[in-house]
This record gives C-alpha cells, structure tokens and sequence, in this order.
C-alpha cells in the first residue's frame, strides 16, 4: 500500500508541472494568437492612457518582453528553490515552494492561497456531510419504494436540484430565507477556531444550496445503482441463505453501490476543495474559487496558476483517498 | 475619471427582497447640521444634505463587488477610490465638502490657500498649514509631498495612477526613488524649507490646482515608511481614520479613528463612526440585498444599484425616498474612428441617421440619463449646451434619413458603406445601442457589423488599441467618459487631442488629430482667466462634434439609494457619488 501511496504522489509531481505549462501557455499563447501584444499585456497594469515609456518600464518589470519558456522555467525554479520579488523599497523572500508574487495585490500567492483555504475547504466539507447523507439515504429508499409516491416525488425533487443551477437556487434562497423571512442569519464565513457556533450559522445556506444539488445527482446514482444490484444473484443467494432484509441491503446491496458513488465523489469533493467559484460569488465567500475568479479577470497570472495548482493537488490526493477506501468498501480490491 | 469595470459573472438574473423600509424621517435630528439639511425624498440627497447630524459613534459598512484599483493614494486613478482615500489621506488641495455645484470647487487640504502661480504659470507654490501630523504622531513635512510626487515617476511600481506629475514637472528624465534614492536628484520639486512646496514646470499649465485637487498624489509619504508597491496595504494616515492592520485586496479592511488628526486644521471632513468596515468582492446583487436590508451602508463604487434593484426602487414609494438619481459625470458618447472613415461626409452622414430616442431609451429613458448636445457632460464648469450639428437631442427624435442620403452622396458612397461597430459584450445597455445602430443606419444602406468584446479588455485591447481599430476595420463603438477634474480640459483633453493618443489604453478610439483643436490645447494653458480657458474648451467641443468625429448620446445618471441609518448624506459632484468623509451612522 505504501509504494502504491509514493507511487501516486510521483505522478501527481508530474501532473501538476503539465498543468502548470498548460495554464501558462493558455495564458500567454492564446492571447498572442488574438492579436494581443505585450504592449497590451502590460497596458493591464497600467493607468489610463499610459505612455509608451510607462508601458515598457511594466514590461521590464514583470519580464512581460521574456519568452514564454524563460518564464515557465523562473515559476519552476522559484517553486522548487524559491525567490525573492522587489517591491521597490525592499526584496521580499518568497521561500519554496513559491507559487509566486502577485503584483495586483502585492501579496505572495502562498499567502492568498493559504488564507483561501480554510474558507473552501468548509463549504466543501459540510455541503459533502449533508450530501452524502441525505442523497445516498434517499436514493436507497427510493430504490426500496420503487413505484411509490415517495420515489416519485423524491426523484421529481432530484431531477430539479440537478436542473437548476447555483446562482439560482443560491440567490433566491438568499432573498427570502435570509432578507424577506429572516429564517437563518446573512451568509459569512468566521473561522471555526474562532467562533464554532458563528462558523455552523454562517454557512448553513451555503451547505444547504450546494448540498441539494449534489444529493439530488447522489440519489438518482444511488437508486440506479441499488436497482441493479438488487437484481444481482448474489442477493438472491444472500436472502436465500436467511440473512435478515437490513443485512442483505445494508451488507450486500449498497455496499455494492457505494463503489461507483465513492468514484464520483472523490473527483466531486477535489473538484469544490480547488474551489466552489458558483457558490463563493453567490454568497460572497471568499474562497479559492473566488480568488481565482478575481485571478482570471485581473489578469493575475501567478494567481490563477497557485489556485489551479492547488485545485490540482486536491483532486489528485481526493482520489488517492478514494482509491484507498475502495479497498474498506469492496472487498475485491482488498484482496487483489 | 476611471470608473471600475462591471466584473463579469456567472451569475445571472436575481430575486430581490421585498422589504418594507419605511421612508427615513429625515431632517435634521437636532444636534447639529449645516442648515443645507434636506428631508428624506426621492432625489433630495442630490441638492442637500439628508439626516444631517454630528453624532459620534456607530460602524460605517461599505462595500463592493469588486475592488480598489489601489488603496495606495498614489496609485490610484478611480473615482470612488479617490473619494475614498480622503478617509485616511490628505493632499494639498481637495474637494470642497457641500452638496450641489459647490462640490466641484477646490479647497485647501494640507495647504494654507491654493497654489500661487508665478513665471507665466511654471512655477506654483504652496505653503502647508502648522501642525499637521501622521497618525504615528510625527510631523507631516514638505519633503514627504515632494517624496509622494516624486514616487509616482516610477511606472513599473505605481503604474496605475495618474502620470500628469510625470508629464508636466520639470524634471530631466529622473526615473523615482526606487532607482535613484537620492532625492534631491528629483528637481520637479523644491522644499525650501518644511512647510513650503514649490512645483517647477516645463511649460505653462493653468489648472495646476485643479489638478493637485483631482489627484490623490499630493498625500504625504515619509521616505522611510515607503514599501513601496506594498505600501498600498497599510498607507500611513494623515486623515481623520487609519488602517487597522492591512487591507486585503479583494477581501478587505477596517479603519478606526486617527487620535492624531486634527480637525481644526480640516474643513471638508468629520470623524463620525468609531469604526469603518470594507468589504471587497461581494456579489452585485448581494450588495444592493445588503443596502435595502441596512445591513450594508454604502455601495463603494457609486455607480448605482443594479437592474433588478433598480427596478424594485423605482416601483416602491417608501424605497424610493430614500432614492437619488443624480447626473453621475459621464457622458456615454459614440466614436467614430477619423481613420477608417476619414471622409467628414461620411460620418455625417452616420450623425444624420443616429436614431437619438432609441439611444436613449436603450439607457434607460429619464432615469438613465438626459439627451446630450454638448461632449462635455453638464457638471463640467462653464460648459456652454452647444448646437446641435447633425442630430437632434430629443425624446422621439429618430434621425434625418434624407440628410444623411445627401451626406452619403456627398461623400461618394450613395448607396451606403460597410463598417464595423463594437461594444462591451457584457453591458446589455451597450449590447442595445449597437442593435439600435445597426437598425438606423441600415435606413440609408450603411451596413453595420456588430463586435462586442469584455468589459475588462474593451478599453485597452481592442478599442482602446489603434492597431486593433485599423486591423478590425472599426469605424464606430460605444464609450463612456467622466472629466479627471470637472474643467473642459479635465473632460476633453484627453479624448480630442492629437498628443494623448497611445498605442494601448487610448482615451481618444475616434483618434482625432485635428491640427486646429492640438493648436488650440497648446495654447489653452497658457490663459490664466478660467472664463476665457472656457470659451476654448467650447470651442474645442464645438469642433468635435462639427468634424462629426463624435455623436453625442446620453449624460448618465444614477440611481444611489441610501439606507436610512445614514446621516449626513449628498452627492457630491466631483466624484459623482457620495461624499464618504462625511458620512455617520444611526445606532
């Protein structure tokens, strides 16, 4: 299991240097191939109107002017060796691994990232408790009623969670839970060590907004899943053999289910843990997803490069945790 | 001015809360005031000043969606992030602190009295007032001035402010501190002694104090607290509150009461909440949810509330008292590119064919702004309404379709020509002006293609860039300006003469170099009486629109809504939005 675990963290080494040349040259390669010149470029960072001495003193700065591949190869050295970066009075120490300096807010990227993460990681965590519950809990019933007014309903309901998107679900629950009805207080994030009991209220919208839409694709899975397998022989061998109804389901049936489900949720959870950008905006989060948003439409190349390899990391060892727990779900995988 | 660019989401469409404020009693709550006081109705805040009152204490909340082009008073070229910045800067010269036109007017800051020009206008000077002190408690000198100006020539790291010091100053090609700490290298500049700052020319320049009004440059920077491209995080106060820890880009900040400052030395602010809040980046509709629930005081940006708010004011009664609709500074004019349609008939005869009403309704009809006839929006001093060349500024006026044949005619092209028309893909009221173009000048057989572009490149990539225009074969766009300072050349200047042209960012997209009007900006500044400064700019104005270089469109105005536990509230016309040193809290 251990050279299988080192095993995937090398290649995880290798994946995130290709997304890091890949986002680098999306950002540099496909503007240039606009028409966009690096008078453009450092126009970015600049007032109104600069003048052309102005433009070239930002190029000089940033090393706009530099190969792309001579650029690529200072964010890999300051990674693996860090940097220093000179903010006009002083040359600030950015140590390994430096993800970089931005110079819209003047701030090192490790920093930002850092300061993100606890934000993303509970709405991620906390929207995945809920969703993970209710969905698998009502796809197996729904699965175990097939037919029945409950199914029904319950898969009316999921197919709209899956149908409306956050932006929708997520303001108008903020316009009536929270402004109109005042049922739960306005969405914000404060640090569980902080408070606890401000972390829990802050972002049970949050949770709840983002958990209906994941749970209501968790419970379609589920009851697909828990259908067929429910057909399977080795379920008519277990209830031919006496087990108890609850053993055969609960034993046999979902565990079964769960393998696929936990495949999905590996790559869903990494996905929101790199950032849940729809839901960061709606609710005004402030969370990797919104500080690559900001990254994007700032231009802010070291940002967007520290957010997507973070966001890369977290899918990357999400799914070793899946591939890790397969083996205490599915047997086979146990002993193969 | 820069106003932010709208940021772009994903987001779209919003349900707004129906909350029932009630309208704000209003008036004067007795304990103090000016005697400009105003009752709380739709528009009040606009002449007079609503809840006026001296009461201490409270947290002033404000937001935004998205950010401060820069927190560094040096580096920052925004409007509201200049109204902002008086929070905790001060500078020689700034804004007088009235509602209504006053606003616009210049008042001595850290000086004693506006600059005194000498040598025809090179030299000004200006003597600071005893007494003053950073937060920390040291005296503020006239040598940190020259430090603040001097920092500013250095592009690479405060790229984002204004450049005219850069421009203007007598300064040989002196790069900034950064490269060379010796100040006294810098020659832009002179401090005889610790209160006294004498700024050295190249050439006359008139506006000099309009100009250190405008610009955040001028608040003091000690050499030795400078950081440089990361003094933006926490600038050292000399206004009424200082910053509590950093400011964080997009996340934000809080500033408290400054024991240090003043205010007998400083007529144009107060020092009412205990504590200011700032929130960056917050969702568009979150913050106007927020301002209709109280929960958020102040929309930092002051650009207005957006379409589903807007909306919901304007059919409310009780929200619409506590509602302003003021004229915001800009003027959403049309370019029409000298360049890629040089013959002056044929760009007449796109003026003759504009479809006015339908530009104006695409802004919104009366609440969006008023028909313009002038470039220069109305809040700009002595700006004279101007003749209307070509078109007419009317409600339901829809163009001269036989004008604009007999222009078409004229300029060899009978039957129509083909051009290239561009907007800003994600502002629908942009999206709707380049349809309603398209449509009127396919009445006379001038074939429009429609380009948009984002927000965030638009003015500086592919508009803003004459290789783009020329590459793109643009011939017309839409566009907005606001005056750096409310002068014709504060507005103008930038947009109309032949030198501010730039190879990226460019302020003048119709790239009009006209001999006559560079001719005319030469010698403008030279005139020290601003009435006969006026009578150029007007002119100037006049030229613009007879060369049909520009169709005049609409003035904007915006829809501000002020929560009703906010005191002291106006608008202030030379940051177009509300005047933020001033403001208090109920409760």
């Amino acid at each position: 299991m251990i050279a299988f675990i080192v095993r995937r963290l090398l290649g995880a080494v290798g994946l995130l240097l290709v997304v890091s040349a890949v986002t680098f040259a999306i950002f540099f390669l496909v503007p240039k191939a606009a028409g966009v010149s690096s008078d453009d470029l450092a126009a970015r960072f600049a007032g109104k109107s600069p003048t052309p001495a102005a433009l070239a003193e930002i190029k000089e700065r940033f090393g706009l002017d530099d190969p792309v591949p001579v650029q690529y190869g200072r964010f890999v050295k300051a990674l693996v060796a860090g940097d220093t970066y000179d903010t006009g009075t002083q040359e600030i120490d950015c140590p390994a691994p430096c993800l970089g300096y931005s110079f819209r807010t003047s701030q090192s990227v490790l920093d930002q990232v850092v300061d993100r993460v606890p934000v993303t990681l509970s709405i991620a965590l906390g929207a995945a408790v809920l969703w993970l519950l209710a969905g698998v809990s009502i796809g197996v019933l729904s699965a175990l009623r097939r037919g029945t007014i409950f199914d029904r309903a319950a898969m009316g309901i999921a197919l709209a969670g899956v149908s409306l998107p956050i932006f929708f679900t997520g303001l108008l629950s903020l316009a009536f839970i929270v402004y109109k009805w005042e049922l739960l207080p306005a969405v914000n994030y404060v640090p569980l060590t902080e408070n606890p009991a401000k972390w829990f209220s802050g972002l049970i919208l949050p949770w709840v907004t983002l958990a209906f839409l994941y749970a209501a694709l968790y419970a379609r899975l589920t009851r697909a899943g828990m259908l067929e397998t429910l057909n399977e022989d080795y379920i008519r061998t277990a209830r031919a053999k006496g087990l108890s109804e609850r053993t055969v389901i609960t034993k046999h049936a979902l565990r079964a289910t769960l393998t696929p489900i936990l495949t999905i949720f590996g790559l869903d959870l990494g996905l929101l843990l790199g950032g849940a950008i729809l839901t960061e905006r709606t609710f005004s989060l402030k969370g990797l997803g919104q500080l690559a948003l900001d990254g994007v439409n700032q231009s802010d190349l070291p940002v967007v490069i520290g957010v997507t390899l973070t966001a890369a990391l977290f899918i990357v060892v999400a799914n070793l945790l899946v591939d890790i727990l397969y083996g205490v779900v599915d047997p086979r995988v146990r002993h193969s | 001015m820069k106003r932010p660019k709208v940021l772009a989401t994903a987001a779209a469409g919003a349900v707004l809360l129906s909350l029932g404020l009630s309208a704000c009693g209003g008036g004067d709550d007795g304990d103090g005031g000016d005697g400009n006081g105003a009752t709380a109705k739709f528009d009040a805040g606009t002449t007079g000043i609503v809840n006026a009152s001296e009461k201490k204490g409270g947290v002033l909340k404000m937001g935004m969606s998205d950010d401060f082009d820069s927190t560094d008073p040096g580096n920052t070229y925004y409007a509201f992030g200049n109204n902002f910045i008086r929070l905790y800067s001060r500078t020689l010269m700034t804004y007088t602190s009235k509602p209504g036109a006053d606003s616009t007017k210049s008042s001595p800051d850290l000086a004693q009295a506006p600059g005194v020009p000498s040598d025809g206008n090179r030299t000004w000077t200006y003597k600071l007032k005893p007494g003053l002190k950073y937060e920390d408690g040291t005296p503020i000198k006239a040598a940190d001035i020259k430090y603040a100006v001097a920092r500013t020539y250095d592009r690479g790291v405060l790229g984002k402010g204004p450049a005219y010091f850069a421009t203007l100053l007598n300064a040989g090609d002196y790069k900034g501190p950064y490269k060379d700490k010796n100040l006294d290298n810098f020659k832009g500049v002179e401090t005889p002694d610790d209160s006294t700052v004498i700024f050295k020319l190249k050439d006359p320049f008139a506006e000099f104090n309009e100009l250190v009004t405008f610009s955040g440059q001028t608040a003091p920077v000690p050499q030795a607290k400078d950081t440089g491209s990361r003094y933006a995080l926490h600038p050292l106060s000399s206004g009424p509150y200082k910053w509590e820890g950093d400011y964080q880009p997009k996340k934000g900040g809080v500033l408290v009461r400054n024991t240090n400052w003043d205010p007998a030395t400083d007529p144009n602010r107060k020092q009412l909440p205990d504590r200011i809040e700032i929130a960056a980046g917050l969702e568009g509709n979150e913050v106007d949810n927020r301002l209709l629930a109280g929960t958020l005081h102040v929309d930092l940006p002051g650009s207005g509330v957006q379409a589903a708010a807007r909306q919901k004011l304007l059919t409310d009664p009780k929200l619409k008292a506590n509602a302003d609709n003021p004229l915001a500074g800009f003027h959403w004019y049309i370019p029409i590119n000298v360049k890629n349609i040089p013959n002056v008939e044929c760009r007449k005869a796109i003026v003759y064919a504009t479809d006015r009403d339908a530009l104006y309704r695409a802004y919104g009809g009366e609440v969006g702004g008023e028909l313009a006839t002038s470039i220069q929006p109305p809040n700009v001093a002595g700006r004279q309404k101007g003749t209307d060349f070509y078109t007419q500024a009317q409600v339901g006026y829809k163009g001269d379709v036989a004008k604009a044949k007999e222009a078409l005619a004229a300029c060899g092209q009978p039957n129509g020509f083909a051009t290239t028309m561009v907007f800003r893909s994600d502002r629908e009221k942009e999206k709707a002006v380049a349809e309603a173009m398209e449509q009127a000048l396919a009445r006379v057989g001038i074939k429009l293609t429609l380009k948009g572009y984002p927000s965030g490149t638009y003015t500086g990539e592919q508009f803003g860039s004459p290789a783009f225009v020329k590459k793109d074969k643009i011939g017309l766009g839409t566009y907005g300006w606001a005056p750096d300072w409310p002068t014709g050349y504060g507005y103008l200047q930038p947009i109309s003469d032949g030198k501010a042209i730039v190879s990226s960012g460019n302020s003048n997209p119709s790239e009009f170099n006209d001999t006559q009007v560079n001719k005319l900006w030469n010698d403008v500044v030279k005139l020290q009486d601003p009435a006969e400064r006026d009578k150029v700019y007007n002119q100037i104005d006049e030229r613009m629109r007879e060369q049909a270089a520009y169709i005049p469109n609409v003035y904007a105005k915006s829809l501000l809504y002020r929560p009703t536990t906010l005191t002291n509230v106006y608008y202030h016309a030379g940051f177009g939005m509300y005047d933020y040193a001033n403001l208090g809290v109920t409760g």
